[in-house]
């Protein structure tokens, strides 16, 4: 049988004596969209990021298709090929072009001719409406296409695996939807997707399961129709409670 | 008004221009424009004329006058002096290359976080340390004086190469200071983002980092650039016949002290225009920032 494209097994993180993810288990399959909702604090962010290693973790393992993480085989940059990742902030290099922030890591980690990159770049740019501004510099654009920049940034090592952390919460309302049609596209495109949000009704439609955090524990996990609309746990009835007040689903 | 009847109903009619309030009419334009001017002009003349009163007032100021500024004593004292300056200029000129090459270096090695270059992180924390502690004027005399000593084989002998290296040494302690506050200055998401794109730290460092840290300290770069500018005099100390050693040849051999003051004039004749950019760079630098921010 072929594994999980990602497999958390028992992970735990202390920052300090903070206990921020507590035995964790999770398993994404290939092509499936996972979203992991809860409060600020939960260790949405952290487990997010403990799967590329941007933060380790102290027990468990994370394997992606079978294979540890921290095994050799993904040493050296072999991780960041496979698992791309787009951040709240966007994280542009704000002294490079849209083109050269693309072009970045095919050029100088995988090793791909200038030539190449860019018209590899511009293809994807163009694919997601943001052809015309190969030229531009981050601060030029809107906090919506300095996003769609970081999602081609991204793309463009061609991952198998995509982690978005709460990629909306730093855009204006009206520029979450054209985040949010791009991960859509992406899902339909088959690309196997972790996200981290707090838009409530995006994770509902998007999500193949969506995971509730609270104190580093996963406490309910299921369909999101099920969740949603009848979640178990009192907790997870609580949080969602909180979001129905502050007009958020 | 028979021009707009219907503009107090609220939409304009057809063909009427739509009702604003005029812009402020510029009220007493002459007076706004001048008057600060003119009392800016008068205060300056009146405190100017004061001190100036003040000083010559002075029952010494005579023999001053002609002891510090005595333009026959000048004039005869101008070449050594400028040929001094050109002296001071070119130790400046190579100081710096050597204090940004060296203090990059400094600067980098203790930035980079990898483990294995802790031990090379400590000798830089210690280095800074000791050469942040010496008084420059110290360090000049010890290298100056004590190295051409030990005429070591292989390198230049001279009080001048060894005082110039003194000065890179110690300001480099600083300026890699310096660089570091704009290392750290760059926001941790840049490091993260690089990481995560497969970067190796030196990538990181080289591609993402530094060219963001040094457009952020370049301001207080100019500032060190002015500041080492007047520094080289201190080589003076060790027997470099720079400007400052040229006019004390000069005062030494005629008592006359003017020549100090052509070659102050000469360190001010370069080093205002360089406070002039170095300003300029800063406004440029906060005007780049403000466009960001907003």
């Amino acid at each position: 049988m072929k594994p999980p494209r990602i497999e958390i097994d028992g992970v735990t993180k202390y920052y300090g004596d903070v206990l921020v993810l507590d035995d964790v288990s999770l398993s994404v399959a290939e092509h499936e969209v996972v979203c992991l909702i809860g409060a600020s604090g939960s260790g949405k962010s952290t487990l997010l990021r403990c799967i590329n290693r941007l933060v380790e973790f102290d027990h468990g393992t994370i394997r992606l298709d079978g294979v540890s993480i921290e095994d050799e085989r993904y040493g050296g940059t072999g991780l960041q090929k496979r698992v791309g990742i787009v951040f709240q902030s966007y994280n542009l290099f704000p002294h490079m072009s849209v083109l050269d922030n693309v072009t970045l890591a095919p050029r100088k980690v995988h090793k791909v001719g200038r030539r190449a990159a860019e018209d590899k770049a511009r293809e994807l740019l163009s694919l997601f409406g943001m052809g015309d501004h190969a030229g531009s510099y981050p601060e030029q654009l809107s906090g919506g296409q300095q996003q769609r920049v970081a999602i081609v940034r991204s793309l463009a090592t061609n991952p198998d695996v995509l982690l978005l952390d709460e990629i909306t919460a730093a855009l204006d309302p009206e520029l979450i939807g054209e985040v949010l049609k791009i991960i859509r596209r992406l899902k339909d495109e088959g690309m196997t997707m972790v996200i981290v949000t707090h838009e409530m009704g995006f994770a509902r439609e998007v999500a193949d399961t969506v995971c509730f955090l609270e104190g580093g524990r996963i406490l309910e996990e299921g369909d999101p129709a099920a969740l949603f609309s009848a979640p178990e746990r009192p907790e997870t009835r609580r949080f969602l409670q909180r979001i129905i007040e502050a007009g958020r689903l | 008004m028979s021009v707009a009847p219907s503009a107090s109903g609220g939409a304009p009619a057809e063909g009427a221009a739509p009702r604003r309030p005029a812009p402020p009419r510029r009220r007493n334009q002459w007076r706004t424009a001048i008057r600060p001017t003119i009392i800016s002009v008068l205060s300056v003349l009146f405190v100017f004329g004061a001190l100036g009163w003040w000083v010559t007032s002075a029952e010494m100021w005579p023999q001053v006058r002609l002891q510090f500024f005595n333009l026959d004593a000048m004039i005869a004292a101008f070449p050594g002096v400028l040929r001094g300056f050109g002296v001071s200029v070119s130790i400046w000129l190579s100081a710096l290359v050597g204090i940004g090459v060296w203090a990059l270096v400094l600067a980098i090695v203790r930035s980079l976080r990898a483990p294995w270059f802790t031990p090379f992180r400590l000798m830089v924390v210690i280095y800074i340390d000791i050469f942040r502690g010496i008084p420059v004027l110290l360090l000049v005399l010890l290298f100056g004086f004590g190295i051409p000593a030990l005429n070591l084989p292989g390198l230049p002998n001279s009080g001048l190469f060894w005082g110039a290296v003194a000065m890179i040494l110690s300001y480099s302690a600083y300026v890699a200071e310096i660089y570091r506050s704009g290392i750290d200055a760059v926001h941790e998401g840049q490091w993260a983002a690089s990481k995560s794109l497969g970067l190796s730290e030196w990538q990181t460092m080289v591609y993402a980092v530094l060219p963001q840290a040094l457009r952020n300290v370049l301001p207080a770069l100019m500032n060190i650039v002015v500041a080492l500018q007047k520094d080289v005099a201190l080589l003076s100390v060790i027997g470099v016949r720079d400007a400052v050693r040229e006019a004390q040849i000069y005062t030494a051999q005629t008592f006359n002290y003017s020549s100090l003051i052509v070659a102050a004039a000469l360190f001010m004749a370069a080093t205002i225009p360089m406070a002039r950019l170095a300003d300029y760079v800063t406004r440029k630098d906060r005007e780049r920032r403000l466009q960001r921010a907003g």
